[in-house]
């Protein structure tokens, strides 16, 4: 039988599968997923093909045993808001329910090139944030308190610190805001972010989990107080329950579900230089100008800033944060000012007001949201695992107790400002 | 790049201004409201795909409050107005 036929199980990959298929030309390499027509009905509709949501769809099956599930995307994999981030996965946080749930996320992460059976090329890099004010020491200290208490390292370094750790930063002779310190977090990581979502979609379709691409949801058929399916451009498809996570998209779902959701989306942009050596092996925050520098493992300086100051459908940005953030960096890296710009991209924000997310029921009783918050590429897998929960149990797990919309209405918000982006 | 027909300045670069959010209607009486009304009116947005019509300041020109109508998703502005505030 064919190996790569369209219904043949998994093959596991491993060195010995590299070492054949190199030997066979690349000949024999299996498809990662089906491609299935939908079926008329499923137990659960997952809306967006993201990491978010082949991750819900693949701990649905892992750990609540509900196979019987589709996940909706209107591209392809890996083609939308999940690899138009900066891959960045860290946890400085400072409000309660906050911090347990981003270590948590960066536990996941730690094992989950293993759990996929696919490299996520997920590396320990570590974090500086620059502090460039006594504000900004100040604000840090407390918060690295606050992730000492729930068992994170986050630590306070000095200038002389920094150069020892980033050979190739001299403090600035006249900065506009003058380098106090820093605060580091060594366990900050970087990874492949649309590995993410293919790793997610392997394993899902693994479980059996029907993944369907180039199919847009155009609408959300209700039925009193909950909905029966979606319509979509491959036509109506039943479910018994419906999660959304759409990046970038939320209003737009949530509109076709009748209702609002407390979220402005905001394009995030990034713009990489040409590869070179290894120079920086920390991802960098200059918190005084809201940007952020880091080397990917090509060689590539990506950089990028905060979310473009007015609300965008359009995955381009505005020309003046490139210009305002590259400012920074060079005033900070005089050295990098020869170097040569490639490629820039935007991806969508659904910025929740108080920046956190939003994993949730709502007004519809078979309905389930998950909204990032502000960057959902660091809580990828949490935030799936959480939403799986929610689907499979009709509660919310311990952990976002207090990430429900229903926060809004008691007034009990978990502002963050350790998120980028304008208000 | 954006260029807003300020009514009061013309034409102007975007730079100049600072954009608040869409325009929501404030509720005649406040104290009517229910909790969950008040929420809503609060919090939520339309957030629309396409054309919106939001509350910008000219900071840097007039500094005065406008209606700009502009779409999401093309970056095309239709017009814009006094807030009359």
């Amino acid at each position: 039988m064919d190996g790569r036929g369209l219904n043949a199980p998994m093959r596991r990959f491993s060195i010995f599968s590299l070492l054949r298929n190199a030997l066979a030309y690349r000949a024999d390499w299996q498809r990662m997923w089906r491609s299935p027509e939908p079926k008329r009905r499923y137990d659960v509709v997952i809306v967006g093909g993201g990491g978010h949501g082949l991750g819900a769809a693949y701990y649905l099956a892992r750990d609540h045993g509900i196979r019987n599930v589709a996940v909706l995307e209107k591209g392809w994999l890996g083609g939308g808001n999940t690899a138009r981030n900066t891959m960045t996965i860290r946890s400085n946080y400072i409000r309660p329910p906050s911090v347990p749930f981003h270590e948590g996320s960066m536990a996941l992460y730690r094992e989950l090139s293993r759990e996929l059976n696919y490299n996520l090329m997920v590396g320990r890099r570590g974090m500086i944030s620059f502090l460039q004010s006594s504000q900004a020491a100040r604000t840090a200290a407390r918060m690295a308190n606050t992730m000492h208490v729930h068992g994170a390292k986050y630590e306070l370094i000095d200038v002389e610190e920094i150069r020892r750790r980033l050979p190739i930063f001299l403090p600035p002779l006249r900065p506009r805001l003058e380098v106090l310190g820093g605060v580091h977090q060594p366990e900050a990581m970087m990874a492949r972010h649309d590995a993410v979502a293919w790793g997610f979609a392997r394993m899902a379709d693994a479980h059996g989990i029907d993944i369907i691409q180039n199919c847009e949801v155009t609408g959300i058929r209700r039925s009193g107080v909950g909905v029966v399916g979606v319509e979509t451009t491959h036509g109506f498809i039943e479910a018994d329950k419906v999660g959304m996570a759409v990046a970038g998209s939320g209003s737009v779902v949530a509109a076709m579900a009748g209702f609002r959701l407390p979220i402005e989306v905001q394009p995030l942009q990034a713009w990489v230089s040409e590869p070179v050596k290894p120079v920086l092996d920390e991802i960098l925050v200059f918190s005084g100008y809201g940007c952020y520098m880091m080397q990917s493992d090509k060689g590539e300086l990506v950089i990028g800033g905060p979310t473009d100051p007015f609300p965008s459908y359009a995955q381009r940005g505005t020309f003046r944060v490139i210009e305002q953030v590259t400012a920074a960096v060079l005033e900070m890296f005089p050295i990098f000012s020869r170097m040569k710009l490639l490629r820039h991209w935007a991806g969508l924000l659904d910025i929740v007001h108080d920046g956190s997310p939003i994993i949730s029921k709502t007004p519809l009783a078979n309905f389930y949201v998950d909204v990032a918050g502000a960057g959902g590429f660091k809580t990828t897998p949490m935030a799936a695992r959480m939403h799986a929960w929610l689907i499979a149990k009709d509660e919310p797990h311990e952990l976002i107790r207090d990430f429900g919309l229903d926060r809004f209405e008691r007034g009990r918000l978990v502002v963050e400002g350790g998120v980028s982006f304008n208000r | 790049m954006i260029v807003i027909p300020c009514p009061h300045c013309g034409p102007r670069n975007e730079d100049e201004f600072v954009c608040w959010s869409e325009v929501v209607p404030r509720p005649a009486d406040p104290d009517a409201l229910s909790d969950a009304e008040w929420n809503d009116y609060l919090y939520n947005h339309d957030n629309p795909r396409g054309w919106v019509r939001e509350q910008w300041w000219h900071e840097r020109g007039c500094r005065r409050w406008i209606i700009v109508e502009r779409n999401t998703v093309t970056h095309e502005v239709a017009g814009a107005e006094p807030s009359g505030q």
